[in-house]
Formats: structure tokens, sequence, C-alpha cells
């Protein structure tokens, strides 16, 4: 019988599920305030501004070039004459569009393979994690540049890659608890009532990775973020006319001495993401507390 | 000690094979190859320089023949910078890429390490929140935001630097800063969870009870064992300087491995691509065997794992 408020966290705990009170830790949290308030702001201004703008982000005017900040463009313009606000603002929404996409992949192939390894064990474990092994020698961001080069440059390949090199640490993860959990009684009793196995994985064992996987997933948004915007920053990803942070950023880098605001307006914007984006994943990590 | 380092190395081998093969697959499940210029050559000239690199055997035998070759150490040549080899140069550039990153895993350490004992001494306190800032600071700013705002102000507003080079001592002095400064907060965070950690601990308050001075007890008995975590991330640290020094490299015109291999990958310079990264995966697992070995040297209790 499980009493008391404080017993049944306990339990939950142990067995890496959400912890009841989540929420009111979270809401407690002064990181995951800031963090939220912050990002949230930033998210609303680039996938909702771009409407309110009076300009597109490819349209290019020649005659004025690049033009210092003034009224009618608030951020100023690029060398091009495009509006640096709507850019900034369009980049940003696929900024957080590949590092939520990226991160949705990296959790996927993460917690399958990580389930699969724990669950099933034996050789077949150690052969799988001796894989990861593998892959975890191989420089990641390397890893990434090398795809984008062999298969063309797209945005489809970016989320790809990147998803495809950050789930390592998942599955190292996902697999030390899935061996955890499989030994608690509750799995055992499935087992024995002769529940089958996909059954067993899906509703014992996926339910109770909940907690592990959400921190990983609220730590690896930024680095994801991070990574795509050093790939484009390289020139390696978006391609023009679209931007991203990381080639807005490039752009401004090569004439930052003579234009100055090409590189500080989509600088500022980047480095608040990351800088919310990192509260948050202290604020998950802080409230959930599972064994990282 | 020996035989963790026999065995790591053993270890070593098969997951170098692996990766050698990925990266043979991944050059051959490439669509286009590296003589697909803009000005196509005719077909009997094309067959000429395919042969001359061996790419008209079948396809097992191109494999053997790769794989033996590597393990000569012969990264074959460079198809892009002709007259070449590969390991000439990685042999060349590698050097400038390794001093960027030890100037830039110094000033990690120097200002990593400080940050994070202040701002753990120093907890619940008012100036804690100041030091953990700063240490936010570099998570924010990469390379590729600090890098250009460095320069533009001590290079264009303030003239103290060369812009771009790699000549003069003063040269290193911004791109070690911009690669290592990211790094420099990581240790700051773990330094101060780990130095929390340790404080808790009743020896500590012994020491404190016997009146040992604070920063007696800082130094002998605190750090050894705080500095830990700190010592298992240099490895990724590491490694992430030297092969991630690409983006400071392009930003300062350093001739390094990163520079190098950011160009071949525009050039599809594929055996250059692919030398690279098989040189820097054996390169980051024998700086995981260092961390090993030197955690071990400041916790013998793991040898026994």
């Amino acid at each position: 019988m499980i009493n008391s408020k404080k017993e049944k966290l306990e339990l939950s705990k142990r067995a890496g599920s959400v912890p009841t009170n989540l929420w009111q830790t979270l809401c407690k949290s002064n990181n995951a305030r800031i963090g939220f308030t912050l990002f949230l702001t930033l998210s609303a201004l680039c996938f909702i501004g771009p409407f309110f703008i009076p300009h597109s982000y490819e349209t290019t005017q020649l005659s004025i070039g690049a033009s210092a900040p003034s009224v009618v463009h608030l951020f100023g313009t690029d060398v091009l004459g495009r509006d640096l606000l709507i850019r900034t603002l369009v980049g940003g929404q696929i900024s957080i569009f590949v590092g939520f996409l990226a991160t949705a992949v990296a959790l996927i192939i993460g917690t399958t393979y990580g389930m699969i390894a724990g669950y099933v064990g034996k050789k077949t474990d150690a052969l799988m994690m001796r894989f990861v092994d593998t892959l975890y020698a191989l420089p990641f961001t390397i890893m990434v540049i090398l795809l984008t080069v062999l298969f063309g440059r797209s945005l489809v390949l970016i989320f790809l890659a990147i998803g495809a090199v950050e789930w390592l640490t998942l599955a190292r993860i996902v697999r030390g608890e899935t061996r955890n959990i499989k030994t608690q009684a509750f799995v055992q009793a499935a087992q024995l009532n002769g529940l089958p196995h996909h059954q067993i994985i899906t509703k014992h064992i996926l339910r109770n990775l909940i907690s592990p996987v959400i921190v990983f997933a609220t730590l690896t948004i930024p680095s994801v973020i991070l990574l795509e915007s050093v790939i484009s920053f390289l020139g390696l990803g978006v391609q023009a006319p679209l931007a991203s942070w990381g080639s807005l950023i490039n752009e401004g880098a090569q004439k930052f001495d003579v234009y100055p605001w090409l590189l500080i307006f989509p600088s500022i914007f980047f480095s608040l993401t990351i800088l919310s984006l990192n509260f948050i994943g202290d604020a998950f990590r802080d409230a959930f507390d599972p064994v990282l | 000690m020996l035989q963790l380092s026999i065995r790591r190395l053993a270890q070593a081998i098969p997951t170098l094979w692996i990766i050698a093969t990925l990266t043979f697959i991944l050059m051959q499940l490439t669509p286009g190859g590296p003589f697909d210029q803009e000005k196509p050559v005719t077909p009997e000239i094309k067959k000429l320089i395919e042969a001359h690199y061996g790419m008209d055997k079948p396809i097992h035998e191109q494999y053997i023949q790769f794989i033996v070759k590597r393990l000569q150490g012969d990264f074959g040549p460079s198809y892009k910078y002709a007259g070449w080899d590969v390991d000439e140069i990685i042999a060349q550039a590698f050097p400038v890429s390794l001093e960027l990153g030890l100037y830039a895993l110094i000033i990690a350490i120097l200002i990593g390490v400080p940050l994070g004992i202040l701002s753990a001494l120093f907890h619940k306190k008012p100036m804690e929140i100041v030091f953990m800032s700063l240490a936010l600071i570099g998570i924010c700013l990469p390379a590729f935001v600090l890098g250009p705002l460095l320069l533009l102000v001590f290079s264009t507003e303030l003239g103290w630097f060369n812009p771009f080079g790699w000549n003069s001592f003063s040269d290193r002095i911004l791109p070690a800063f911009t690669l290592g400064l990211f790094y420099a907060s990581f240790i700051a965070r773990l330094t101060r969870s780990g130095t929390l950690d340790v404080l808790k601990h009743p020896y500590i308050q012994t020491a404190r009870a016997k009146g040992l001075s604070k920063i007696r007890i800082l130094f002998v008995h605190t750090l050894r064992s705080a500095l830990s975590p700190v010592v298992s991330y240099l490895g990724p640290a590491v490694a992430g300087m030297i092969s991630g020094s690409f983006v400071v490299e392009t930003l300062f015109f350093i001739p390094g491995l990163g520079s190098f291999f950011v160009n071949s990958a525009f050039n599809r310079d594929d055996t250059m691509v692919m030398g690279t990264v098989l040189f820097y995966a054996a390169l980051i697992i024998l700086f995981n065997l260092i961390v090993d070995l030197i955690q071990i040297w400041m916790n013998p209790k793991l040898n026994r794992d």
C-alpha cells in the first residue's frame, strides 16, 4: 500500500517516471520562469512577428544596399538590401524548427535503440552498445559535415544528419534505465502473465522512461541549434535566399568592420535563445533529478 | 594501468576498422565523384584518372587495398592538392591545430577552474550570481559569435591584434580565447558542482574543526576529488577543441587541419575528408585513454573496476 504522497514520489522517482509534483517544482524554480518567458517571447517574435512586417525576407533592393538601422528597416538591411529584421525572424524560425525536429529524430532513434538493447540484453545488447561506442569515437560535428557533403545540402538532410549523431547519448541512458525497469516486479509480473514483449515495452517500459527522455530532450535542443548554426556558418547548411541564424551570423562576420549591425542583431537573438533553452534545461534537470 | 592501456588499445583496433569501413561505404554511396567538375573531362581521360587512383577495379579489391593502405599509415593521395599525400597535409596542418587547441585548453582551465571554485565558495551569496553569469556567457556565445565580436572590438576598434594570420604570439591570443571560452564555462560549472559536493563531506568538517586554514582545506583536501569530473570532461573537451577548431580556423584564416577539412569538404576531396575523419577518430580514442589514465592516477580506487 502506498500511503503518503512522499512515498508515492519516492516510488515514482525510483521507477523513473514523472514526479507527481513536477509542475509545482518547475513553477517554483526561477530558472524555469526566466527560461520559459524568454524562450516563448523569442519564439512568438520569430513565428508571429513576420506577419506584421511589411518586407519580405528574399526581396532584394540593390539600390539601398547595406543600410544602417532606420525607422523603415529597424535592424537595417544586408548587402543585397534585404530587411535584416525579417531575415533574423525567419532565420530564427528555421533554427528553432531544426532544433526541435532534429531532437525528435534523435529521441525516436535513441529511445528505440536503447530500449531494444536494454530489453533483449545478453549478446544483442553487447553488440548494439559496442556499435554505439564505435560511433562515439567519431567527432560529431565532423560526421554531420561529412553527411551534408556527401548527400547534398538540404534542410531535411541537416536535421536527419544532426538527429543521426545526437541519439548516441540517449541510447546509452535509455538502455541503462530499461535494464533497471526490467528487473522490477511489475515487469516480471507482466511477463509471467504472458503479456507479449511489444506490449510490455510500450505499456510498462516506455512510460517509465519519460523522465530521462524529457530531460535529455530539453538539454539537447540548444546543442542541436548550436550544431545547425555551426554548419550553416560554414556555408554547408541552409541555402540562400533562406537563412538561419548561423548563416546570418556568417554574413555578418564577413562584413563586421563595415556593417556591424549585420553581426550584432542575429547574434543577440541567437545567444538569448541558447541562454533561455539552457535555463529551461537546467530547471527540468533539477525538477526530475534523474541519474544522468 | 598497463593492462588497461593494452586492453583499450586492443579495443581501438576494431573501432577504427569499423570507422574505416563506414567511411569507405559512404565514399562509394556518394553520388558523383571528385572528378565530376563543371568542365567535364572526356570519358577517356576520366577512365585514365580513375585507373590511376585504382577506381576501375572490382569493389572488394578496392576495399582490401583501402584497408591495407590505411594499415600501412598511407591515407592515399589528395584528389585536389595534386602531388600531395593526405598524410603529408595532415602532418603539416595538424601541429598548428594542436598548438591552437593547447592554448585554448590552458585558457579554458585558467578561467574555468577559478571561476567554479569562487562560485562554490560564495554559494548562496550574491557574488555567486555574478560568477555564474560570467560562466553562462561562454555557453551562449559559441566561437562563431564570439570570434567576430572579439575581432570587432579588439582588432577593428582598438587595433590591438591582427585580424588574421598565424605568425607572432599575439596572433594566438584571440583565436585561443575564442575557442577556449566555451569550454571554460563548462569547466566552471563542473568545478562548482564538484566543489560543492566535496565540501559537504564529513572529512572537510573534520579539517575545519581541526582549525586548518580555509586555503589549506581548499587546495589540499578539496580540489583533488572535486576536480575529478573536470578531468573526465577534459577528454571530450580536448578532442572537441582540436577537431572543432575549424570554425575558429576559418574565422582567423589559420592554416590548421580544421580549415583544410572544411575546404576539402567543399571541394569534394574525398580522400582528404575520409583521411581526416579517421585521423580525428584515432585521436579521440587516444585522448580518452590518456584522460582515463590521469583519473586513475588521481583516484587509484578506480583501478579495481
